[in-house]
């Protein structure tokens, strides 16, 4: 499959064959799983199996939760209650699916970040890079309405702000809100479509996950080094490469056991830390929670969002070439859902020749800004829109664009990169040891990166 | 219709001649028109099937019904309000006292942020004086003594309080501090425009319709 010289698989019996030659299922998944992965992937590479992990975790408690919710407005929060204190384990059930969510959103950002500094997304994986972008706006559609179908003041509100975002198109925005809520507010209509959109959304993901696994097993995978497999002869190839399973299926589920830990500490010990007290109040059309925030991973957006307000110069500008059409509402809506589109660019807006960051000095730094402030816009956007805070919102909106704008195609003119590694098996030889000719404990080689 | 040349319908129907462009075989005339004319009734018949599927996501009749709605204000003493519940949002119906009515119709119209009077009722474009903003009352004459408004606040959709909240006596969106007078116009913080007005008439001495 992935272009680099294997074993693949081979029917023996003759019940496998007969099976091979009218459905080639088993060497499928045999060429899948036993995929040559690169020996030198690093902590950072078991995310993936992570986020498989949480997908198969949400439907799964997803599936349990509708047979016992009710989708209607005068019911809904009602039926979770109802689960969190009649249905047998119902509350486990939510509260793994609530805080998986958050779980979700921890491993896409770090395979996002990780991706972002090892030069995953350049040539020959931008098609992976763009699925992996449009699974992560999926993710995030459906995450949104999932926030809605408890029917809390929070559910309601984000709701009600979120769907007004498409209201701020010029001329027919405000045709698209009342289509997309089936009514002038958020209503009963709006919670049955939200529910059955939050039910479908996970297998159209679960459809984009099979894609972006196969684009990345025709390329290969990326590695620490962004250095290319060896494909020359099979031997070489297997001095680069170990096969999928088991070496890298029992990395990745030990990594998972113990992400896990730290998952079920929180669904056991502090479920609600991650959730807003405000959910437990039913939704009220007649009352406005005092201070409305979307979930923690929306809050770097959100920010951006509110960021561009009426008073920010490009604002003014933007107003004034466009005759009034870009109003400052408009122009947040289009900064926020921009700066996910400049993300998904970043194939062709990153100019350099390396591909690892690990070999580009001037990278570096700029990249860990990056990294905090995405951080720092998370907290702006928890924060009252008042003050200071929209102040640094705009600073690290700015840097956001200016991050894949400006600074990525200018360093790979500016920069000067090291040398990287001439080969995979250089790499994890000068890392690990070259356990192939014996020389002892591999700890006892390892050198400081 | 005989004397155009179809090569193609000619018995030669090889994987040659099907092979080339219609758009570049300029003799295919006839070719040509079957194929934009099926690839057009196709797209219309394929939009005709989809519209349906878009369009039940509108508003139900339902929904549509309920766009209007008379609600009994016998109830309302002066210097309270009603709030009622119309299509998904809040409408204040405020029975304004003496005071309140003084207060706002002394504010000159240079101290207003918004000066457009947000009701749909009267002519557009009329600017936000106290008497453009109050309810015609059922004897149709303008006392000031009836406001009827969206309780929603023009920044970002919350519900302002009322009865007499904010620095102006009139509502107070504890969203983000917009301030509104005793005429629900926006005087103060980040709100841009007055409280909208909705569509509202007296249908007789206690019944206002709405919508």
């Amino acid at each position: 499959m992935s272009g680099i010289p294997h074993d693949h698989y081979e029917p023996k019996s003759n019940a496998e064959k007969w099976l091979h030659s009218r459905l080639p299922i088993v060497g499928l998944l045999y060429d899948t799983l036993m995929i040559p992965t690169p020996k030198n992937l690093n902590w950072m590479w078991i995310w993936g199996i992570v986020l498989v992990f949480c997908l198969v975790m949400q439907i799964v408690t997803g599936i349990i939760l509708v047979m016992h919710y009710t989708p209607h407005v005068d019911l809904a929060f009602a039926s979770v209650e109802h689960i969190m204190r009649n249905v047998n384990g119902g509350w486990a059930i939510r509260y793994i699916h609530q805080n998986g969510a958050s779980l979700f959103f921890i491993a896409v950002y770090l395979h996002i970040f990780r991706g972002l500094y090892y030069g995953s997304y350049k040539a020959p994986r931008e098609v992976t890079w763009i699925v992996g972008m449009l699974i992560y706006l999926l993710m995030m559609g459906t995450a949104f309405m999932g926030y809605v179908l408890p029917w809390g003041q929070m559910s309601f509100w984000g709701a009600t702000v979120i769907t007004g975002l498409f209201g701020a198109i010029p001329f027919v925005g405000e045709a698209i809100q009342t289509w997309l809520l089936g009514g002038p507010a958020v209503d009963n209509a709006t919670l049955n479509r939200f529910l059955s959109l939050h039910y479908l959304l996970p297998f159209v993901i679960l459809g984009l996950v099979i894609v972006h696994v196969w684009a990345f097993h025709t390329t290969g995978n990326n590695n620490p080094t962004g250095v290319d497999v060896r494909r020359a002869s099979k031997k070489e190839a297997e001095a680069d490469t170990l096969p999928f399973w088991p070496y890298f299926v029992i990395k990745d589920l030990f990594a998972l056991a113990v992400v896990l830990v730290a998952f079920f500490a929180i669904v056991g010990f502090m479920p609600n830390y991650l959730g807003h007290p405000d959910n437990y109040i039913e939704a009220n059309p007649m009352v406005t929670p005092a201070h409305i925030v979307p979930e923690w991973y929306f809050l770097p957006f959100y920010a951006i969002l509110r960021a561009f307000d009426g008073e920010v110069w490009v604002v003014i500008a933007a107003d004034f070439l466009t005759g009034g059409i870009v109003d400052a509402k408009f122009f947040g809506v289009l900064a926020m859902f921009g700066a996910i589109i400049v993300m998904a660019l970043v194939p062709w807006l990153d100019t350099s020749s390396v591909r690892s960051g690990r070999y580009r000095p001037m990278f570096k730094p700029w990249f860990w800004v990056f990294v905090v402030n995405f951080f720092v816009l998370m907290w702006a956007g928890a924060m009252p829109a008042e003050g200071i805070y929209p102040y640094i919102a705009l600073i690290g909106s700015a840097y956001w664009f200016a991050y894949f704008l400006v600074i990525l195609p200018l360093l790979g003119v500016l920069e000067k990169p090291t040398t990287p590694p001439s080969t995979i098996e250089e790499d994890f030889n000068a890392h690990y040891g070259n356990a192939s000719v014996g020389t002892g404990p591999a700890s006892a080689k390892i050198p400081a990166e | 219709m005989a004397s155009i040349q179809l090569a193609p319908f000619g018995g030669s129907l090889t994987r040659e001649t099907l092979s080339v462009s219609h758009a570049e075989d300029q003799s295919s005339t006839r070719r040509d028109f079957l194929y934009y004319a099926t690839g057009g009734v196709g797209a219309v018949v394929t939009g005709a099937a989809v519209w349906p599927l878009v369009n039940q996501m509108n508003p139900s009749a339902d929904v549509q019904a309920a766009s209007t709605m008379r609600v009994d204000v016998s109830g309302v003493q002066e210097g309270t309000q009603l709030t009622v519940l119309f299509l998904g949002k809040p409408v204040f119906i405020r029975r304004r006292t003496q005071d309140e009515i003084e207060a706002a119709r002394a504010v000159d119209m240079n101290d207003l942020v918004d000066t457009d009077s947000r009701n749909p009722n009267i002519a557009a474009g009329s600017d936000a004086h106290d008497e453009n903003r109050s309810l015609t009352t059922p004897e149709g004459e303008n006392t000031g003594e009836w406001l009827v408004m969206q309780g929603v606040c023009t920044h970002l959709g919350c519900v302002p309080l009322g009865d007499g909240a904010g620095e102006f006596g009139g509502w107070f969106c504890p969203c983000h501090g917009s301030h509104y007078d005793t005429a629900g116009r926006i005087r103060k913080g980040p709100a841009p425009q007055n409280l909208h007005i909705p569509n509202a008439s007296f249908v007789d001495d206690t019944t206002i319709l709405l919508g």
